[in-house]
């Protein structure tokens, strides 16, 4: 059944139909990048943006209207990190754990905020208002360590600051 | 008169609190009454010093820092008072400035050593100019490499180029004038040129911080690209992580657009050149040229077999020049100032400068860009400050995830392509993360084998294969079981992966992983190489 896990300002879409609306929304956005070559990555990065995930029901009809396989948008979709096949958490907060970030602490940040929040890396919290991600490098290795939240850059990360953003996304 | 104030907008300034200290001026100037012109520049790249304040006066720009928001009152206080101003700042002597004694004060920017240190060629104008104002940047000496380049043939401008010495800038060293001639002399009804921005490696963001701060330079520079090769499109590929510097390139391509830079009869030459920002998804292989290539077209970023090289067969199945940001954004001062003056400054084989990237547990950490030559201890020690905690340094990995440790021993090798190389490591692009003396290396071994598992992509064995073994060797050297027999496993499966892998990924995660294991015997169990003579007689 329906689990609102999706953000507030998204569209609610059911991970397995789309509704007429939301058909339509997908033809605008694929119609879009008519003139681009190579349109794939442009346009699922405009479905996440738009449904804040890649619902599965939109692969064939991107695959239909780029004129490839079912199984090479899925594979595509597949291979980035970055796209969802089901809906984030509210906030997202992503935290770098890469060797600039390490040399600073970021695994004793990774497990406070890990503990904080009582979800492991890569997890949804059950209200469905954080998703916790690991990510490697922000490109603040002078600053580490780093995160992001909601898509707003965090650096110098301690014990403080990491208890500021859990109480900031999960009140 | 205003006074004109400058907070960085750049990423590794707003991660520290920019913002707030932008609002905190613009609300403070108002309540005491200070007229005030706030202009969001990049950073100067002195990051420890972030959030950098920066007002100019008739002696030039002084510098406060790092300023957070509950500063800002004081520091606009000391800013107003009518008493003597614009006598600069005084060592000493009469008409002191009140803000001279501010705590946070830091004197002229450009006196500060770490950057008065440095030679500027391609960051000259980041921290500087206002990114996004294209007066500022023709004020600033841009558009001159442009307009030498718009009188040449294209094969003078790859001459140039060639003469200049330039070596990519994304860790493979392969001379720039090289590949753009082979460009060049190929044959194709289209050709394209691409800037690869997927900075992935930790320890570096030399790429971010231009394309924050200057991002009309790599435009210039991708025009120059395509003057020269005979290509009229150009797609710059950034990362996903990087949303303010894909806000910032956007908005420069816009306005690039708008001034006739860009399009079909560039500055009225007849010319044309049109570029793309196109933004990855999160995936580190797409940094490999054909990775990021195959990503541009819409597929998985699975690496290609070379050959053909993408200068051949590249984009679409087009002669393709793939080029590092900074490769690209060093073009336009080789054209403006003449290829002896970037070959002047260098060590060897490497000519120009380097953006080393100072990173991690460093008390300076930012960006020193310098002639190559510099030793690597200069770097970390002199220039770097030592590390932020204070510990002794115990390792440096220089060049990213793909890069190896080295030991303080190690520190006399100077910053060049082959004299890493000769000792087993790399430059890569210029990332230098520096350690304290907690850090376990069999931990920072397991984490590259790790990494290498998470990021591959897959398509050939011993990258996709060896690097899960890898960890599960690693796991069980950390365990103390077998310890010799797994490390001489470790070393075998390194061979394979090293010689066996398609790309970079596979084949260079055995430098950190081997690294570790030469310079740091004691974290992985082993007796040092002396101890263990011993020990065997």
């Amino acid at each position: 059944m329906s689990q609102s896990r999706h953000g507030d300002d998204r569209t609610a879409v059911e991970p397995k139909d789309l509704s007429g609306a939301q058909r339509d929304e997908l033809s605008a956005i694929i119609a879009r990048f008519e003139t681009v070559e190579g349109a794939t990555l442009p346009i699922l990065h405009a479905i996440q943006s738009a449904f804040g995930f890649i619902p599965p029901a939109a692969a064939p009809i991107v695959a239909e209207k780029l004129n490839r396989s079912r199984a090479e948008i899925h594979g595509v979709v597949t291979f980035y990190h970055d796209f969802r096949s089901q809906p984030a958490g509210r906030h997202v907060l992503k935290l770098c754990r890469a060797e600039a970030c390490q040399s600073m602490g970021a695994e004793r940040v990774a497990r406070l905020v890990e503990a904080g929040l009582g979800v492991t890396m890569g997890e949804t919290t059950a209200d469905g208002r954080v998703t916790l991600e690991p990510v490697y490098c922000l490109g603040l290795c002078a600053v580490a360590p780093a995160a992001m939240v909601d898509g707003r850059v965090v650096g110098r990360l301690d014990e403080a600051k990491a208890g500021a953003l859990i109480a900031e996304v999960a009140p | 008169m205003t006074m004109r104030i400058f907070v960085p907008g750049d990423s590794g300034a707003l991660a520290v609190g920019a913002d707030a200290v932008a609002a905190a001026i613009t609300a403070e100037a108002a309540r005491q009454e200070l007229a005030v012109t706030l202009v969001r520049n990049g950073s100067r790249g002195l990051y420890w010093l972030e959030p950098l304040v920066e007002v100019e006066t008739p002696a030039g720009r002084i510098a406060f820092g790092p300023v957070a928001p509950s500063d800002v009152p004081e520091l606009v206080a000391a800013l107003a008072d009518p008493s003597p101003r614009g006598e600069g700042p005084p060592r000493g002597g009469g008409g002191a400035a009140p803000f001279t004694t501010h705590p946070l004060y830091l004197g002229l920017t450009e006196e500060i050593p770490f950057l008065k240190r440095q030679t500027r060629f391609t960051f000259a104008r980041c921290g500087v100019v206002d990114p996004l104002s294209l007066d500022d940047y023709k004020a600033a000496g841009g558009l001159k490499g442009l307009a030498a380049a718009l009188a040449l043939a294209p094969e003078a401008i790859v001459d140039q180029v060639t003469q200049s010495g330039l070596r990519g800038r994304g860790g493979a060293g392969f001379p720039t004038g090289i590949k753009w001639k082979t460009v060049l002399a190929a044959e194709g009804s289209r050709k394209f040129v691409v800037t690869n921005a997927d900075e992935g490696d930790s320890g570096t963001f030399a790429d971010r911080m231009l394309m924050e701060g200057d991002p009309l330079i790599l435009i210039e520079g991708m025009i120059i690209a395509g003057l020269a090769v005979g290509a009229s499109h150009g797609y710059i590929y950034s990362r996903s992580e990087y949303p303010h510097a894909n806000d910032v390139m956007a908005k420069a391509l816009a306005i690039a657009e708008r001034a006739g830079l860009l399009g079909t009869d560039i500055l009225g030459s007849g010319r044309s050149f049109s570029i793309e920002l196109r933004i990855g998804a999160g995936a580190y292989v797409c940094g490999e040229e054909t990775a990021l290539l195959e990503s541009i077209e819409g597929k998985r970023g699975q690496v290609r077999a070379k050959p053909p090289l993408p200068a051949i067969k590249g984009l679409f199945g087009a002669p393709t020049v793939i080029n590092n940001v900074l490769s690209l954004a060093s073009v336009p001062f080789i054209l403006a100032e003449g290829p002896a003056a970037f070959a002047a400054v260098g060590f060897g084989r490497s000519r120009g400068t380097m953006a080393v990237q100072l990173a991690g547990n460093i008390r300076h950490g930012g960006l020193f860009e310098t002639g190559f030559g510099i030793t690597l201890g200069a770097l970390v020690d002199d220039i770097g400050g030592g590390t932020a905690t204070g510990r002794p340094v115990k390792a440096v990995q220089v060049g990213g995830p793909l890069g190896a440790y080295f030991p303080p021993a190690l520190f006399d090798t100077p910053f060049d392509y082959e004299a890493f190389a000769a000792r087993d490591g790399l430059i890569g692009h210029g990332g230098i993360v520096v350690f304290d003396d907690t850090v376990e290396m069999a931990r920072q071994a397991r984490f590259a084998m790790e990494f290498c598992a998470i990021e591959s992509c897959g398509k050939c064995t011993p990258c996709r294969i060896g690097s899960t073994r890898g960890v599960e060797v690693v796991d069980r050297i950390i365990a103390g079981r077998d310890v010799d027999a797994n490390a001489a496993l470790l070393a075998d499966l390194c061979e394979t992966m090293k010689f066996g892998s398609l790309c970079a990924l596979g084949g260079f995660t055995p430098y950190p992983v081997m690294s570790a294991l030469t310079h740091f015997r004691e974290d992985f169990g082993l007796l040092p190489p002396n101890g263990r003579m011993e020990a065997a007689e």
